[in-house]
């Protein structure tokens, strides 16, 4: 969008309408879809996306819930994008997400009496380290034996979910011994938890007066949208990531260290990813249990491609996708429509943003300028080999 | 044909000539493994230790565990080797389980005697499903250039939320696939008992598994299915329909997981759960991967991948704790990461222009 500056307002006005048209037209088609979907199950489309929509918007405690649920997702998002930015795909953003949120939690249930301006941002840097440790791993993987990324990072999604799982496991009655991390109070109850952080170690809530257990990790989201931005389009180094992701041939005759560049991408990724996790326990958990996978499987690929991956887009996407996941609690109780329809919604919208030409087909729109389709190719660039 | 113009290419055959040796090791692995497993199953070393890592019910739970990684990995064995990278097997496997399941519980519905006529239309709704999910990612792949990876992802999400959003758990199904005793080969000690008392759909697998390697490496479609997915370009030139031809073998692959996904709910569980797949997709993808995205040696990786599940079951009925369940599950994960990295990801087949252009 950067682009944009010098242009005057109307025509910087038609081309923020242009980029914001099918992200909008997508959504809008998965919506009517997903409205048809309900019809074949015999529900009412118009209660469950009224429900939806109070569900998101509704109220203050609606309006939290949103804020609550996009937290994470401009995180992910961003933790995507970015690899997107460095022609690399992290599908692994949900292992990096497990592994910042053990790291976090690991710090934040230890160092008792530590004062709250060293220990907190002492559980996000681990939350940081952890993910972009898993990130990096990735990366490192590819430049050095040239491992695709995407199958890499899949089963490194598993290793840190079976991971995970064990650090907090409450030990079984044969004698399996618990966890490092695992609550003893609860493991005497056969539950897997991991004990409380620390006062010290929370973030502190956003408003509490006003919303709902908003916290001050949506703030630093939108900090990391704002630097994510600048290193990628301010710094060399972000010169250097575009550069290896539209071209990684190029980059190398220009005398960038490709590899280097790529390992150092899927660790900001993984740390990006990371943040996530650390933010979503410190903020709102408190805590770790194997079922808080925090719902990032594939929604960051989902909300990074819907923001075109621009760090910006991402946000916006961010607070969309939150508004249809808090809202379809309010959906389903309301209106009996079960709330996996989001889950429709979203890989419908997903095929969309992907293929704008099944979009320009049903609504008859002309052919994408050449800008856009450089934009398209950037994004399919990422898988070259195989 | 295809050994004539592979001897000419020597060059770059060391590593394939690895491969060679690697899978005459793999044979030699397994033979002495069966004999000796025969031994721990006939003599008096059944009491011991080794029951566990041989007994016949580790070696029976490792061949069902590997029935839907085998069926999956061969479904991502036909897409990949024709050019269409397929990570949403788990998509399609889980569609094609549901879609089992409600064909089952609707046909259950009219009566008992109806069981054969149940089983059967509900596998043949498995692979319509499945192929339908596999339509769906060739023409976001193919028609639309949509990135397949995303594609991919778009089939597992729809996959998940649609069988989730449509499913009800007072639906139940009657009646499975029961086991079929062949005669005389299921009285060969062990292997026999093992291999031959099975469900349908494993005995299908197990087909399934050479009959592929045979038209894949031995047959005009394989070679054609390897040109379209090594160099596309010569392909075409040679008068290949190339993106007809990943189409068809898409849907295939599909059908396959779908049938992936009938196992698990007409032989192995007998009912559908949410989400029941349980990453067996991925594992399938792995297995692929590690079998070299060949059938015999995906079948291979799935059973290996299959004996850690068993292995991890038996450790829990003996009371063995002192290794934790979850680093026994970590490991088809990890020896994928090992085989990509290692030479295996190297030893994809060849580039197949050479060849695809003399046998013409």
């Amino acid at each position: 969008m950067e682009h944009l500056r010098d242009t005057n307002k109307t025509s910087l006005l038609k081309a923020v309408l242009r980029t914001v048209r099918m992200p909008l037209l997508a959504i809008t088609t998965a919506l009517l879809i997903g409205a048809i979907v309900m019809l074949l199950s015999g529900d009412n489309p118009l209660a469950a996306y009224w429900g939806l929509l109070r569900g998101a918007v509704g109220s203050l405690s609606a309006l939290s819930q949103t804020i609550r649920k996009a937290t994470p997702f401009i995180l992910t998002g961003l933790s995507v994008a970015f690899a997107f930015k460095a022609g690399l795909f992290n599908i692994g953003a949900s292992g990096q997400f497990l592994m910042g949120t053990i790291f976090s939690v690991a710090v934040g249930v230890s160092f008792q009496g530590l004062p709250a301006v060293i220990h907190l941002p002492l559980a996000l840097l681990a939350g940081i380290v952890g993910g972009a440790l898993w990130g990096g791993i990735a990366g490192w993987l590819k430049v050095w034996k040239g491992a695709h990324e995407v199958i890499t990072t899949i089963m490194l999604n598993y290793i840190a979910s079976l991971f995970a799982s064990w650090t907090v496991y409450a030990g079984g009655t044969a004698g399996q011994k618990p966890g490092p991390l695992s609550d003893p109070e609860a493991a005497a109850r056969a539950i897997s938890e991991t004990r409380d952080v620390l006062e010290s170690a929370r973030i502190p809530q956003l408003l509490p007066q006003l919303f709902d257990r908003v916290h001050w990790g949506v703030i630093l989201a939108l900090a990391m949208a704002v630097l994510v931005w600048w290193v990628l389009w301010k710094t060399t180094l972000g010169f250097e990531i575009r550069t290896v992701g539209q071209n990684a041939h190029a980059a190398h005759y220009a005398g960038i260290r490709v590899g280097r560049t790529m390992v150092l991408s899927m660790a900001i990724a993984g740390g990006l990813a990371g943040l996530a996790g650390a933010v979503e326990t410190l903020g709102l958990n408190y805590k770790f249990a194997p079922e808080f996978t925090g719902g990032v499987g594939f929604e960051g690929i989902t909300i990074a491609l819907l923001g075109q991956t621009h760090p910006f887009g991402v946000v916006l996407s961010s607070f969309l996708m939150g508004g249809l996941y808090a809202g379809s609690a309010k959906m389903q109780f309301d209106s009996g429509v079960d709330r996996q329809i989001i889950q429709v919604v979203q890989a419908l919208v997903l095929a969309f943003v992907a293929a704008p030409e099944i979009i320009r087909f049903l609504y008859r729109l002309r052919k994408p300028t050449p800008e856009e389709t450089l934009q398209q190719a950037t994004a399919a660039s990422s898988w070259s080999q195989e | 044909m295809m050994g004539a113009s592979n001897k000419k290419q020597n060059g770059q055959n060391t590593l394939s000539a690895l491969t060679r040796l690697t899978s005459r090791w793999s044979w030699i692995a397994l033979i002495v493994i069966f004999t000796f497993a025969i031994l721990v199953d006939r003599t008096a070393l059944r009491e011991s230790w080794l029951r566990l890592f041989l007994g016949k019910s580790a070696l029976n739970f490792a061949l069902r565990a590997a029935v839907p990684l085998t069926l999956g990995a061969l479904s991502g064995v036909i897409c990949e080797r024709s050019g269409i990278i397929n990570i949403g097997i788990e998509g399609m496997m889980l569609a094609g389980a549901f879609g089992a399941f409600v064909v089952k519980v609707k046909v259950d519905a009219l009566g008992a005697s109806f069981l054969p006529l149940s089983l059967f239309l509900a596998t043949m709704t498995a692979l319509l499903v499945g192929g339908i999910m596999a339509y769906i990612h060739a023409l976001l792949s193919i028609r639309y250039k949509v990135n397949q990876i995303i594609s991919g992802t778009v089939i597992i999400t729809l996959a998940t939320g649609l069988t989730t959003f449509f499913f009800n758990p007072d639906w139940n199904s009657k009646g499975k696939f029961g086991n079929i005793t062949i005669p005389l080969l299921s009285k060969v000690p062990l292997l026999g008992e093992v291999l031959f008392s099975n469900g349908l759909i494993t005995y299908l697998a197990l087909i399934l598994v050479i009959a592929m390697q045979i038209l894949l490496f031995h047959s005009k479609w394989g070679l054609r299915t390897r040109a379209i997915g090594e160099h596309p370009r010569a392909a075409d030139t040679m008068g290949i329909n190339v993106n007809k031809m990943r189409y068809y073998n898409t849907v295939v692959g599909g059908m396959l997981a779908g049938l992936a996904g009938a196992f698990l709910v007409l032989e192995a569980v007998g009912q559908f759960k949410e989400g029941m797949t349980a990453g067996r997709g991925f594992i399938s993808l792995a297995a692929m991967i590690f079998g070299n995205w060949t059938p015999v040696g995906s079948f291979g990786a799935a059973l290996l991948f299959g004996y850690t599940q068993a292995l991890q079951n038996e450790f829990l009925l003996a009371g063995i704790t002192s290794v934790p369940r979850h680093f026994i599950s970590m490991l088809p994960y990890v020896v994928t990461i090992v085989a990509v990295t290692g030479f295996v990801g190297r030893t994809r087949p060849p580039a197949a222009e050479g060849q695809v252009y003399e046998s013409e």
